[in-house]
């Protein structure tokens, strides 16, 4: 018994071979919004990427781009042998190709598949490249003269600045890493060769944080040195020094930030794969309606469509045997060499014991 | 006649055709401008609070009004080009026809007004912001105060946004006392200094807030001690160009609003030209429809024109007119007079 038999009358294969015309050409389009949608994720990811120690997030897009080409591809080719199928005379010219085109298909389908489930995964590899690409970043904040870590501070300051953040877990974080070249340091001076011997690396520590963790909704001045000493400064109470600098960390801010873009197009994607599949049913209906045609001989006749000639477990049984068999020639051979069956007649040794 | 040109019947279908997709993409372009006059608004909106008056806002209000009359009168338009060509629906328009082109010719001289007007009110643009700033500035410190409390926050995000520092230039920060008296130690002997050098009594430093720090800046910000060399390790005041925005909020401003109004400049221009086209248009299709209806043979030839005499005569045409008007609407003295006379005789 075959899979979601359907019987088809020529005006229904007709029908359906318009149909899927058109669903095929919307199809290049949800395709060229596929890549789009790669397109801006990308930019979005290389705007700062220096804070992000590896690119394997890059992988995302870069399936998104690729499966939205193949999309506009496929979909283009399916809506020429759409118009064609319609016809029984054209549909020949398309016969051999029919098969190796609903296959790929089926894998395209299914690499939309994995795209949009690799939105959904990507977070904890992201977290883990955000912790150390944010941490190297900071200490790399004060090399301004450094080749290759010029620009760190300024993409680090337009991040703290944009994302109302501080630091990768917190504004602590700027206490434990030197942010101040010793460029702009009096080393004759003794508070600084105190603070540069007060701990075991030898560099200048402080309680401060640079201008861009000020928070724009504290309603008095930024402090930014002596953040944590509420002595240090005139009326300086546990609120005020909530509201001062930003709370959040930069790594929590750019996790929400991805997670909410990658949430949406993997929606994006799943409807998009569904559409697909649609049109995947469609063009397999069409396809083993019009075999079945041809094998009548006449069109003017009703035939079958079906998604699987016959039922799953009989299909892949007839699929592993196929595989069995192939495996089996070469068996066979080698029971010939080993055993020296007496097959070719006299001048062969026949083991007898 | 002014302008005049011959046309079969072919002719005049093919231009009632033209006009009528002419006048469809007059109607986009209607609603083009709608939406760059709300677009000019929301960005105007957007700094109110930095601005001083409204004048500015008469630009896009201007624009969003030609926009909706825009839409309107060419709409207005493709239905004439649906009846120019059936000789019993056509007649209806023929009152209506004359004001159509009143109404165009004043959204045309609307539109190249609102050209003239974008650059004219340049400098009232910059006197508003002038003060508007400047009060911001005072108010910065006043973060207690209702009516003013969100200065801060407005001030830190424009010099963030658009990259600036003060009104003219950072120094204006000297000058105004902007960190608030509820965070000062007025026991301090510092502060008691600073407060006794001026006249007013006010806390003044050279200082800026954050939000005019440079994030390209090479070294980490100087806020304070602006003035004084000796304060920061190797640190001179006069060639230091990085560490602060140099630009002034106010040329900030100015330069962001004559750049979105010069580059809607074209498009604006462009409207003008198609509004022109249509109005041209549409005189010739009614004059040429008159024509043919007033001829024995409807599908025969015709005459279009602009004007049916020079220009110098319709002008004296239209002056007669007025004035006729005006008498009429005028009581004549001397019929007045005898009334009067009569009664009493």
């Amino acid at each position: 018994m075959a899979v979601g038999q359907v019987t088809f009358t020529k005006a229904d294969r007709e029908k359906l071979a318009e149909l899927l015309w058109l669903l095929n050409w919307i199809s290049v389009l949800t395709g060229a919004m596929l890549f789009a949608l790669g397109v801006f994720l990308k930019i979005e990811i290389q705007k700062w990427q220096e804070v992000m120690s590896d690119q394997e997030i890059l992988h995302v897009p870069h399936m998104l781009m690729t499966t939205g080409v193949a999309a506009c591809g496929i979909n283009f080719l399916g809506g020429k042998i759409c118009l064609d199928c319609a016809d029984t005379n054209k549909f020949l010219r398309w016969k051999l190709v029919m098969i190796p085109y609903v296959v790929c298909t089926f894998f395209f389908t299914f690499c939309i598949l994995v795209g949009a489930l690799m939105c959904y995964s990507v977070s904890t590899q992201l977290e883990e490249s955000l912790f150390l690409g944010l941490r190297n970043a900071m200490r790399f904040y004060k090399d301004t003269d450094t080749p290759g870590r010029c620009f760190l501070k300024t993409s680090l300051d337009l991040l703290q600045i944009h994302f109302h953040c501080c630091g990768n877990s917190g504004h602590q974080d700027w206490f434990k890493v030197q942010w101040v070249s010793n460029r702009y340091l009096d080393l004759s001076s003794s508070a600084v060769l105190d603070r540069l011997r007060s701990n075991v690396g030898g560099h200048f520590l402080m309680d401060s944080v640079p201008f861009s963790c000020c928070s724009t909704f504290s309603p008095r001045p930024c402090i930014q040195q002596q953040v944590s000493n509420s002595s240090a400064h005139f009326h300086y109470d546990k609120r005020s020094q909530l509201m001062n600098l930003w709370g959040r960390g930069c790594r929590q801010a750019l996790l929400d930030h991805y997670t909410a873009i990658m949430t949406s197009i993997g929606v994006t994607v799943l409807l998009i794969w569904l559409f697909e599949l649609l049109v995947l049913t469609g063009i397999r209906y069409l396809q083993t309606a019009m075999e079945n045609v041809l094998r009548l001989g006449d069109e003017h006749l009703e035939s079958h469509g079906w998604i699987l000639e016959k039922s799953f477990a009989e299909t892949a049984r007839l699929n592993l045997n196929i595989m069995k068999n192939l495996g089996k020639c070469y068996q066979t051979e080698e029971r010939q060499q080993d055993h020296n069956i007496n097959t070719h007649g006299a001048g062969s040794v026949t083991r007898q014991h | 006649m002014l302008l005049k040109m011959k046309f079969n019947q072919q002719r005049r279908v093919r231009l009632a055709q033209g006009l009528w997709l002419l006048s469809w993409l007059a109607v986009m372009c209607g609603a083009f401008i709608f939406c760059l006059g709300v677009f000019l608004k929301i960005e105007l909106l957007r700094r109110n609070e930095v601005m001083d008056n409204t004048e500015i806002h008469v630009v896009p209000n201007i624009l969003m009004m030609v926009g909706l009359a825009s839409i309107g009168t060419n709409w207005a338009a493709t239905r004439v080009c649906q009846d120019s060509l059936d000789a019993s629906r056509f007649p209806r328009w023929k009152v209506l026809l004359l004001a159509w082109f009143a109404v165009a010719a004043m959204l045309c001289c609307l539109l190249i007004s609102v050209v003239v007007l974008s650059y004219a009110l340049q400098g009232r643009l910059e006197e508003s912001l002038k003060i508007g700033l400047r009060n911001g500035i005072r108010f910065y410190k006043d973060t207690d105060v209702p009516g003013r409390c969100f200065q801060k926050e407005t001030i830190d995000h424009l010099q963030m946004e658009f990259r600036c520092c003060g009104n003219n230039n950072f120094r204006d920060w000297f000058e105004v006392q902007w960190v608030s008296g509820r965070y000062l130690d007025f026991t301090s002997k510092d502060v008691k200094d600073r407060i006794r050098s001026n006249v007013d009594g006010r806390y003044l430093l050279d200082g800026v807030p954050f939000s005019c720090c440079n994030p390209a800046s090479p070294r980490p910000c100087l806020q304070n001690h602006l003035t004084d060399n000796t304060a920061h390790y190797n640190y001179d005041f006069q060639s230091e160009e990085l560490n602060l925005y140099s630009r002034g909020c106010r040329q900030a401003l100015i330069d962001y609003y004559m750049g979105l109004m010069n580059s809607t400049g074209p498009g604006v221009l462009s409207v003008i030209l198609i509004q022109m086209s249509v109005l041209l248009s549409l005189r010739y299709l009614q004059t040429a429809v008159e024509g043919a209806m007033a001829l024995e043979d409807p599908e025969g030839d015709s005459e279009g024109y602009l004007l049916q005499k020079g220009v110098k005569e319709t002008l004296e045409d239209v002056k007669a007119n007025v004035l006729t008007m005006l008498k009429f609407t005028q009581v004549d003295p001397t019929t007045d007079g005898e009334s009067p006379e009569a009664a009493d005789a």
